[in-house]
């Protein structure tokens, strides 16, 4: 049974009323236990919609949604799941609870009852996973976005979630903070934390081993960065950037440049150019 | 500037006052608040002037920033003290115009004046070496007795923690809205009332929306991190009475047996 | 006709414990009708010299003059002046769709020129042209609350609300933070439109390279309160070691070429700007490798 699984989900806002918007049309995904998984779309394409679902913020309108065995919809497991899973969101001023840092980590396991020690301790150990534990005793306010959001981090950490889901964490950040929190993810996966990254960004997604793009409330398409980034044609039509190595060499493919198709990264695009080395990323 | 007001007036430290449980410190300065009114006499005020004195030394708080706590409410002190000193009937020492000054009034002009001095004082040392924090840690504590009754000691401490978070936030928010404002052209600082009060509405309505809509997202963030109120919430940093606050009460009890002995 | 930075220098809260010096000693130019990108990480100074430029801010040293006139009076008869100097610049802060507050589009965008206190047509014909020059259909839009719009259209409302005003110098504060890829490219691909049609002098904070290298004819970054760079986007992204001072990198194009070429591909040029400029370069340099293989 995977992490995640999502079978014919459906999400109306409003339901039953005269506003009522499908947010979420028949989406059926299973994402595997340790995955790192990037979901991408347009503004209104349903990937945050798609994210609130994970942590049961928000329930099915039709179909059904598993995490950690748990169905969303059932009453009673609301608190294991979200144990189970972390989330981060967009804004990093608007999810800090406390004044302090590290009284701000401490609220999600202050909220299941955890023993004071263990607190103190998953607190520590939280913080210096995200290297923020020089500021644990700082005011939210005097850190910078990036930091913010690191400290966000650490408060889902705290928790020992084996997943984190992230709702664009670095769209209101600089290149700086982008970096600091990419890094902070890409470690945590390495140590087995299943991610699921929501992004506009497509570096950041192309680091995932498996992208997903949503449109219109839809799956449409899934795969690896590498087979999805690269259609050119396709990712406009999403709305999408494409990475700027598949950008050049769908122009010089038209051009008449002999190229592989799948061109993701730079090195990928210096290989096929130069021909000298053997393409170590493939 | 706006963005440059800190709330609060909490001077971090490692003084005796400092490292009192805050819940001591807050029953502490009841006791004290009730003694200068309830034990008017001479040798009482000279003891809690005293007192005071010696606590604001031992905090370690700057003489100058205890004094300015004073400042907003020195011309309640002074017409106070005016108005004692001018309508207390007794031994006359003066005529100024239409009022005698008496010795009495004197006397009790400067009693009423110390007592709001030695008020303001106590309070000034409770925020001085307590973090806002610490504070609402401690309230809710004391508050918990009394959920019984109705009182949401949990709640009340929740809205405190939250504000003291979101203040400097709001803050820094009014102050870049103003500017928006102020780059199409807007004016709060000339004109009649009535004109800087409708010149607030573009300033007003961006803040509420704003802060509705962080409300929002900080009730989603709270529960996406198992925030399900007060019930079966464990505290990380919770707090212990120590050797220093039971020193503390035992001085207390016996100050109050000696004001009572000179009553 | 320019804004002229004369020696300025900014400290926040003087003469207290949280004194700091903002700004130290900035002199710059940005000429009437050039497209001028500003960059440097947070905390490097860019946002407090931005508001120098309308007068919001003061500096504690120097001055800021704005087609001849001190934005700062000297003397009382010359307030008037300055006043109109400063209303020459156009300031859109960063998330400027959190400034909106009237009930619908027209009434939003007309707060500014009501404030110039401009007749009821001369403010309606404003409101029209504005929209218009943020891609809004007056006929679909004027009408509705700003609330109800997307992500995308509100910024378009509140930035049409500054060009309502007419700026001769639009300041735009990081105009595209927090949009998807699609409403990036209709807020830049309108700011390009109103530098062309209507010559207007664009000043623009970015913290993407690419858009800087793309877009822009001038290029200043700050580091640390100074201004450490100042010319043409080549010239400035050529100064390696001065960008990785500042914390900033060069365009993803350039970097791109230079490893190409360090790869042993024949490139003439690596300082290009954008990706058609790459294409062309790489086309030639394949076209030169093999005439020398045959």
């Amino acid at each position: 049974m995977s992490f995640i699984e999502m079978e014919h989900l459906s999400h109306a806002y409003h339901a039953g009323d005269e506003t009522e918007r499908m947010a979420l049309s028949d989406v059926s995904l299973a994402i595997e236990k340790g995955e790192f998984v990037a979901v991408l779309g347009a503004n209104g394409s349903g990937k945050s919609t798609l994210a609130k679902h994970i942590n049961a913020i928000l329930l099915p309108t039709a179909g059904n949604c598993r995490v950690a065995g748990f169905d969303t919809s059932e009453a009673g497991s609301v608190w294991e799941i979200r144990r189970e899973v972390g989330m981060v969101f967009q804004n990093p001023d608007n999810q800090l609870i406390a004044a302090i840092v590290e009284d701000d980590v401490a609220f999600g396991p202050e909220n299941i009852g955890m023993a004071p020690e263990r607190i103190r301790e998953n607190v520590r150990c939280a913080l210096a996973a995200v290297g923020m534990e020089h500021f644990r005793s700082f005011a939210p306010h005097l850190l910078s976005g990036g930091q913010k959001q690191r400290v966000a981090i650490a408060g889902a950490l705290a928790m020992q979630p084996k997943c984190l889901v992230l709702d664009e964490p670095t769209a209101m950040l600089d290149p700086k903070g982008r970096e600091e929190v990419m890094m902070v993810l890409k470690r945590l996966h390495a140590e087995g934390m299943t991610v699921v990254l929501i992004t506009h960004f497509m570096e950041e997604a192309s680091e995932a081993q498996r992208v997903i793009i949503m449109a219109d409330g839809r799956i449409a398409a899934i795969g690896t960065p590498r087979e999805v980034l690269t259609d050119h044609a396709a990712m406009q039509k999403w709305g999408l950037e494409t990475p700027l190595a598949a950008c050049l060499a769908a122009g010089l493919l038209k051009d008449g440049v002999k190229l592989p198709r799948d061109i993701l990264t730079d090195d990928d695009l210096i290989c096929a150019l130069t021909g000298e080395e053997p393409c170590p990323s493939k | 500037m706006l963005s440059d007001i800190t709330i609060g007036q909490y001077y971090p430290g490692r003084s005796v006052l400092h490292r009192l449980d805050p819940r001591t410190k807050i029953v502490l300065l009841l006791f004290f608040l009730f003694a200068v009114f309830a034990f008017s006499s001479a040798p009482a005020y000279a003891i809690l002037s005293a007192l005071t004195l010696a606590l604001m030394l031992a905090s370690g708080v700057p003489m100058r920033m205890m004094v300015r706590s004073l400042r907003p409410i020195m011309w309640i002190i002074f017409f106070t003290f005016l108005i004692h000193l001018l309508s207390t009937p007794g031994e006359a020492l003066a005529k100024i115009w239409a009022f005698t000054v008496t010795r009495e009034g004197i006397e009790q002009g400067f009693f009423i004046s110390l007592r709001l001095v030695l008020l303001i004082f106590l309070s000034s040392l409770l925020t001085f070496t307590t973090s806002p924090l610490a504070l609402t840690d401690a309230l809710e504590r004391l508050l918990a007795p009394f959920r019984c009754v109705g009182v949401p000691a949990h709640e009340l401490a929740m809205m405190m923690t939250i504000a003291l978070r979101f203040v400097p936030t709001l803050i820094q928010e009014t102050d870049r809205i103003m500017k928006a404002q102020q780059s199409r052209g807007a004016d709060f600082t000339e004109g009649s009332i009535l004109k800087r009060l409708r010149a607030l509405i573009p300033i007003l309505v961006p803040l509420f929306l704003s802060a509705f809509r962080r409300a929002d997202d900080l009730a989603m963030a709270m529960e996406a991190r198992c925030y399900h109120g007060g019930e079966g919430r464990t505290q990380m940093k919770a707090l212990h009475f120590a050797t220093l606050d039971y020193v503390s009460w035992g001085v207390a009890a016996a100050l109050y047996g000696l004001f009572f002995s000179l009553r | 006709m320019s804004i002229e930075i004369k020696h300025i220098s900014y400290t926040y809260m003087p003469k207290t414990p949280f004194e700091r010096q903002a700004l130290k000693e900035v002199t710059a130019t940005i000429e009437e009708g050039t497209f001028t990108a500003i960059a440097g990480h947070t905390g490097s100074g860019k946002s407090t010299l931005l508001q120098h430029l309308n007068g919001l801010l003061h500096p504690t040293e120097g001055h800021v003059v704005v087609d001849g006139v001190d934005l700062l009076p000297q003397k009382k008869s010359e307030k008037k002046a300055a006043r109109a100097a400063r209303m020459k610049v156009g300031m859109v802060f960063q998330y400027p769709e959190q400034q909106l507050f009237e009930e619908t589009v027209e009434a939003d965008i007309a707060f500014g020129p009501k404030n110039l206190e401009l007749s009821g047509e001369d403010v309606a014909s404003r409101v029209r042209e504005s929209m218009e020059l943020v891609h809004l259909d007056y006929e679909r839009f004027h009408a509705r609350s700003p609330f109800v719009l997307s992500g995308g259209q509100m910024r378009r409302v509140a930035i049409a609300g500054i060009l309502a005003l007419r700026p001769k110098y639009l300041v735009l504060d990081e105009p595209t933070a927090g949009l998807d890829p699609r409403g990036r490219k209709e807020i830049l691909s309108m700011v390009t439109a109103l530098h062309r049609r209507k010559k207007t002098t664009v000043i623009f904070v970015s913290h993407n390279m690419d858009d800087i290298a793309r877009l822009a004819r001038h290029l200043l970054v700050f580091n640390k309160g100074m201004l450490v760079a100042d010319g043409t986007p080549q010239a400035v992204f050529g100064q390696t070691d001065v960008l990785r001072e500042a914390g900033l990198r060069q365009p993803h194009v350039m970097t791109l070429l230079r490893h190409l070429r360090e790869a042993g591909l024949p490139l003439e040029r690596t300082d290009v700007l954008t990706a058609e400029e790459a294409e062309q370069a790489i086309c030639a340099a394949l076209k030169k490798m093999r005439g020398e293989k045959s």
